[in-house]
């Protein structure tokens, strides 16, 4: 919104701290973002790997390979980059070539970049689709959850009550039980009925139990901030003129909520890739053939002697692109603080 | 003080009632029939089928269901005159499955007595099977927790007294990559490491991958300082939550002390800066770590189902993750009370904790 360099309403104060005049909490937090260069990095390696995931197609085409079709002569070769020598002094155990060994290609394949899995499907694609299916059920998950959470929060923190009671009850209820147990339980009855599967692919009810159950933080955070909006001069105004509660909510209130919003879904989103992988992992979430980086990992884990690259790239991914959401939600968060100055 | 922790009993009271319903519901929305598991393999008829669902009471209405579930039925159907038939019964039917033969009395005490059936899977009461697993589940938290607490604090400490400098900045991005990193996988690298890349002197794994310690030794377990190296990983992969969480918040409370006017006091006094951070801030700034001692217990509880599952450690988690996938439900609802029931605890202790070491704090 506000171009500062031109912007006559600069005020510089002593010291040479510049300060725009009629600046809103947004502009201003946004120009303070541009500035913060650990946030900057977070986003543009996110951008990156989300680029990349959804472009998986395009490297299986160039590549010439699968991410489904299993070629056992293939299995576990090694990350092999042969510009950079990685990989091609690898030596295929015996153990692993079967009973024809002349005929079975031993180490390093540069159609495999990051080496290939235990069915000899190509590990990079893999992950691309991996990633794919991860940050898809996230950001879905995410905006299920911000949903219901706003919607709860705005109903109950407005009208109060018996209402505001009930949630209250229902919030404190789910957060009583510890919350990996809860989910582990709803997904295994969700995820093992057959029924189920037969209806609806297993990320779509990965996501759907994910957000169902997710929207607690949410409404608290909203409950309270719009307790605080209620009781404003516009609002009381607004209700002055005969304004309807809904209309009250969604024009006057939900705007307002925007930004303590924004700041916590970052983070959100970063907790979910957690929860999704750490359920995946349990064999509780994303079923195989589909992958994800959690159940990719929970196949890895009995391969350790033949493909470590199985077991730490999938993490890698996984631990760096949820650290990026959260330094990027602590960036956010820091932005917005209206008590901080630039 | 006794009326303030009667007070918080009577007002968990609800919420107590609250986890059962929840449970209850998911138990009772789960597929799959406990009659069609009790009778399966057997050449049962349908008849047959429904018979014993008549039996077990899975045709009352939900609430009839939840009712026996929570309190049992030893009180709605019961036997006066000790011939072994029931010939009484309030709330359910005395001849359930309509043969003209009234049921045999209740023997349900439900869970509010401590009977929550018994474990499909393994044919015994399924609080007595929970009874076994969760010692090895409080040795691996209490490690954690403890392991939590002595790092996470002294970082804290020191990232306040020197703020901006090299190790607060340091420290607040681990707290971060703590946060960020799959407990799951931190497990796995850890084993990696640990047990197939270092190897002692005579090729065996530096620490053990897995496991508690020798159940087939001579008097059982020996006391955990001499089966350290079992508990060493996964107690350090389910302490790195608490680790971050712990050093954060110690770091916010040591810089509310420090800005304090007795420790401005205690400066002017001339008192070395140590004296000052350690015997006179920190001690201060210990006290609200008290309030994050409840919550620590869910995301203790939380990640022991992983930790124990990866690291084959005999607990109540690893014991609770098999129920689930086996859909032995009398034992994952046991372990559901038991554990929302300690959360419950921990909040109030947590809260009890705080208002002794605070004297601020006032019981009303």
């Amino acid at each position: 919104m506000s171009t500062h360099t031109t912007n006559p309403n600069i005020v510089t104060l002593q010291g040479g701290e510049e300060f725009i005049v009629g600046e809103s909490l947004t502009s201003k937090a946004l120009r303070r973002l541009r500035k913060d260069r650990l946030s900057l990095i977070a986003i543009g390696y996110f951008v990156v790997i989300s680029i990349l995931c959804f472009s998986a197609p395009l490297f299986e085409q160039a590549l010439g390979v699968s991410f489904s079709k299993t070629n056992v002569t293939q299995a576990f070769l090694p990350v092999c980059i042969p510009v950079l020598g990685i990989g091609t002094d690898y030596v295929r155990p015996d153990s692993l070539r079967g009973g024809n060994t002349e005929e079975i290609p031993v180490g390093c394949n540069p159609k495999h970049i990051l080496g290939t899995d235990d069915l000899g499907r190509d590990h990079l694609v893999r992950l691309l689709y991996g990633g794919q299916v991860s940050l898809r059920i996230a950001f879905l998950a995410a905006a299920i959850s911000l949903v219901i959470g706003v919607t709860l929060g705005m109903i109950t923190g407005y009208f109060g009550g018996v209402i505001d009671d009930a949630v209250n009850f229902v919030i404190t209820v789910l957060s009583s039980v510890p919350n990996l147990f809860l989910l582990l339980i709803i997904s295994a009855f969700v995820l093992q009925n057959e029924e189920l599967l037969a209806i609806f692919p297993s990320d779509i009810l990965l996501v759907l139990v994910l957000g169902i159950l997710g929207w607690t933080g949410t409404t608290r955070l909203v409950r309270g901030e719009t307790l605080s909006i209620r009781e404003r001069e516009y609002i009381v105004g607004a209700r002055a003129m005969g304004a309807q509660p809904l209309r009250i909510m969604f024009i006057h209130i939900l705007p307002n909520l925007l930004s303590i919003v924004v700041i916590t879904l970052a983070a959100d989103i970063g907790g979910l890739i957690l929860a999704e992988a750490a359920l995946s992992f349990l064999g509780l979430g994303v079923r195989v053939p589909l992958p994800s980086w959690g159940n990719m990992l929970s196949q890895a884990q009995t391969f350790f002697t033949y493909g470590v690259h199985l077991v730490i790239i999938p993490g890698v991914l996984i631990f760096t692109t949820v650290l990026c959401l959260y330094i990027l939600g602590d960036g956010i968060r820091d932005a917005f603080d209206p008590t901080a100055r630039d | 003080m006794f009326k303030y922790i009667l007070r918080r009993l009577i007002q968990a009271i609800p919420t107590f009632f609250g986890i059962t319903i929840l449970a209850y519901l998911i138990m009772d929305a789960a597929p799959g029939s406990p009659a069609r598991l009790l009778t399966f393999g057997a050449r049962t008829t349908p008849q047959q089928v429904r018979a014993v669902e008549a039996q077990l009471g899975l045709n009352d209405p939900i609430h009839v269901q939840y009712l026996r579930w929570l309190l049992g039925d030893d009180w709605m159907r019961w036997d006066s005159n000790g011939d072994g038939i029931a010939d009484h019964a309030v709330i359910i039917p005395l001849d359930a499955d309509g043969d003209g033969v009234p049921e045999k009395p209740g023997d349900r005490l439900g869970i509010i007595r401590g009977d929550f059936g018994r474990s499909f899977s393994l044919r015994q009461p399924a609080l007595r099977l929970i009874g076994q697993y969760v010692g090895a589940t409080i040795e691996l938290s209490l490690t954690a927790l403890l392991l939590g607490l002595v790092t996470g604090v002294p970082i804290g400490i020191l990232a306040a007294v020197r703020k901006g400098g090299y190790f607060d900045n340091f420290t607040r991005i681990m707290a971060v990559v703590f946060n960020a990193i799959p407990i799951f996988w931190l497990g796995l690298i850890l084993i990696l490491i640990f047990g197939v890349w270092l190897k002692q002197p005579d090729g065996t794994p530096l620490l053990p991958m897995g496991g508690r310690c020798d159940p087939m030794s001579v008097g059982g377990c020996p006391p955990l300082p001499q089966r350290l190296e079992y508990i060493l990983l996964p107690a350090l992969v389910l302490a790195t939550g608490g680790i971050a969480v712990f050093s954060r918040y110690m770091r916010a409370s040591m810089l509310d002390v420090i800005n304090q006017d007795f420790i401005r006091t205690a400066r002017s006094k001339g008192l070395a800066n140590r004296t000052v951070w350690f015997k006179h801030a920190a001690r201060n700034a210990l006290i609200p770590i008290a309030t994050i001692l409840g919550p620590s217990v869910t995301g203790l509880l939380s990640g022991a189902v992983i930790t124990e599952t990866i690291f084959s450690w005999p607990g109540m988690g690893r014991f609770a993750f098999t129920a689930v996938q086996q859909q032995d439900y009398p034992v994952v609802m046991a372990v559901v009370i038991i554990s929302a029931v300690t959360t419950i605890i921990g909040f109030i202790l947590s809260d009890i904790l705080y208002a002794i070491v605070d004297p601020r704090i006032r019981f009303n």
